[in-house]
């Protein structure tokens, strides 16, 4: 009983490790294959629409031929807007917790609060900010939007702000400090600089985290049909449009809808691999 | 020696002291003056930042305290009913949340049923099996996929992954598990495409890739000498990732995991183009559902009356506890498997 039994246990032990590892082959190649087939639908569906009019033409009325001027421009200047109010709010926070009060209680809560945040359901965002800004003001606009996405761009550069922060060596900071520099210029003088790269790179991920949000934009600054620069009304943006079109029975807004859905895919990826590319830079 | 000029404040110290030197008395006290102005701005740039922390705990009591004012007006018609009820009835006015619930639940739990092993398993290959030269670029592009829109799932799912699944899938499912006692009403009712098992599948793509990059950072993390003892000692690499790699990173894992979950609850466009918007709740896994967030992406704006938008809140609220709840639970286990690693 003692020899037969060993020599089927290794060719067990070894079959089972073979399925085990093929198992984990395609499971690489199942994951793999939804990026191809999402990217390949894109591609093809989206390619098929684009033009130029795409980016000189307003979104059309059901059934005609336009474009996605208004809805683009809407995008750019709440993405504008988000960076404008959240990055600056996100880099100190990032600071305190990096520099004045790395070992404080206050850091490692903030921390945790940060990361809950950083992970939380984009539509909660919007139910806040409609109840903070829209219902108070009585209308929905632009600016509600803009600072709907700036609450989703806060914990993210919070988060890389104080890693590449505390990636800074402490000797500059006693160099520094040593020739009478005070804390607030070593920041803003040496650690700053040390860590441009990567708080750029955060700045990059949080543009693309943002720029296909449509949850938080849905009832914040709702929609527009036309050309608007008002911060105070309603303005169109792009994932809200692709929403809106692609759930329409009409032909010509679907097709926008895809078209619409690739820009914003390349935008995202174009932002992700060259913050990835900055990074990659910086390690090495 | 030059005269001392009038520091600016834009100087830092180190011009201000090399200027100054030990110059006259005039001199002393415009030193003295630009030191006090540099600790001035020391100070208040310290208490900014330091605001600016806090800020970020204000948002949270932001979200949570402004939810629960919004939802008051519901929650007190509808009082606990509103949790146990599954009508949702705009012209009466009565509101349940049951149905929603429900749907963010069976979805969010298809979704993890096959993102968990799959993600796994990516997360051993790309640690144990992957040729080094690969590694790299096939953790990129599986960290792409995280970083797709979730509205670009939504359109690809409505319009290509709803009628495939509406030609193949669905209609084996319901031939094959037709007679099956228990199974047939799982899979009853036409095949419409969009619905709750869809809607799970492509929640199921897109927490992947969370649940395979944390796995396969914790995986990374486990010191090489107990992997090396492990084969020293004859065992097989899926021995080794059973018995050795998994154990000592199951914290993480299951951090991992439970973030996933918290961004699957939470998905609202992926889920809200193919899940149908029906305030049901079905037997059927091919029928369409709804879920909290799909609700109020889809009749929040067209609400009218405060009690009827009051309600949507009050999903929101219960939506946001939820996950508070599950990312928290998330943060405290990956925050003991770093410290246990260092």
């Amino acid at each position: 009983m003692a020899s037969l039994p060993m020599a089927s246990l290794y060719a067990s032990r070894r079959r089972r490790n073979i399925i085990a590892m093929a198992l984990s082959l395609t499971a690489t190649a199942f994951g793999l294959g939804w990026l191809v087939l999402v990217l390949g639908a894109l591609l093809w569906q989206g390619f098929a629409g684009l033009s130029l009019s795409v980016f000189t033409e307003m979104t059309p009325p059901p059934g005609s031929a336009g474009g996605l001027l208004n809805p683009i421009f809407g995008s750019l200047i709440l993405t504008v807007l988000a960076v404008m109010i959240g990055t600056p709010i996100g880099i100190l926070a990032g600071t305190y917790m990096a520099e004045y009060g790395r070992h404080t209680r206050l850091t490692s809560v903030v921390r945790f609060i940060n990361d809950i945040l950083l992970s939380a359901p984009s539509i909660v965002v919007g139910l806040f900010i409609y109840e903070v800004m829209v219902a108070p003001m009585g209308h929905f606009s632009g600016l509600a939007g803009g600072v709907a996405l700036a609450v989703i761009v806060i914990p993210v550069v919070v988060r890389t702000t104080e890693d590449m922060l505390n990636l800074v060596p402490n000797q500059l900071r006693e160099a520094a400090a040593s020739l009478g520099m005070p804390r607030a210029f070593i920041i803003a003088r040496i650690c700053y600089r040390a860590a441009q790269a990567g708080m750029i790179t955060g700045v990059l991920l949080a543009i693309a985290r943002i720029s296909g949000e449509t949850a938080p934009l849905l009832f914040t600054a709702l929609n527009n049909q036309f050309w608007s620069t008002d911060l105070n009304a309603p303005m169109a943006s792009l994932p809200v449009v692709i929403f809106q079109f692609a759930l329409s029975p009409y032909k010509d807004w679907q097709q926008l809808a895809w078209t619409g859905a690739l820009i914003i895919t390349f935008t995202v990826l174009a932002l992700s691999i060259t913050a990835r590319a900055l990074t990659a830079r910086n390690q090495s | 020696m030059e005269p001392a000029r009038e520091p600016t404040r834009r100087q830092s110290v180190v011009d201000v002291a090399l200027q100054t030197g030990a110059g006259t008395l005039d001199a002393q006290a415009s030193r003295a003056r630009a030191l006090d102005g540099l600790r001035f701005w020391d100070k208040v740039y310290g208490w900014l930042t330091w605001g600016c922390a806090i800020g970020v705990l204000v948002i949270l009591g932001g979200v949570i305290v402004s939810l629960f004012i919004g939802s008051m007006p519901a929650l007190r018609e509808f009082g606990f009913s509103f949790v146990t009820e599954q009508r949702w009835n705009p012209v009466t006015e009565k509101f349940g949340a049951l149905a929603p619930i429900y749907g963010t639940v069976v979805t969010s739990f298809i979704a993890m049923l096959i993102a968990v092993p799959v993600g796994l398993m990516i997360a051993v290959f790309l640690t144990e099996l992957c040729p080094k030269m690969l590694r790299r670029p096939i953790g990129i592009a599986i960290e792409l996929l995280a970083g797709i829109p979730s509205i670009i799932y939504g359109i690809w799912g409505l319009f290509v992954f709803a009628p495939f699944l509406q030609d193949t899938l669905q209609p084996a499912l319901i031939t094959i598990f037709g007679n099956v006692p228990v199974l047939s009403s799982v899979f009853e009712g036409p095949p419409y495409g969009i619905g709750v098992l869809t809607a799970g599948l492509i929640l199921a793509i897109m927490v992947l890739p969370f649940i395979t990059s944390i796995s396969r950072d914790v995986f990374e993390a486990v010191p090489p000498v107990l992997k090396e003892a492990a084969y020293g000692l004859g065992c097989t690499t899926w021995e080794v990732v059973r018995y050795v790699v998994l154990p000592y990173t199951r914290v993480g894992v299951i951090g991992g995991v439970m973030l996933g979950l918290g961004r699957a609850l939470g998905e609202t466009m992926a889920v809200t183009f193919v899940i149908g918007n029906a305030h049901r709740i079905s037997s059927s896994l091919i029928a369409p559902g709804t879920t909290i967030s799909a609700t109020i992406a889809n009749e929040f704006t067209e609400a009218v009356g405060d009690l009827y938008t009051s309600s949507l809140i009050a999903l929101g609220l219960i939506l946001f506890v939820i996950t508070f709840f599950v990312l928290a639970a998330a943060r405290y286990m990956l925050l003991r498997i770093e410290r246990r690693i260092g």
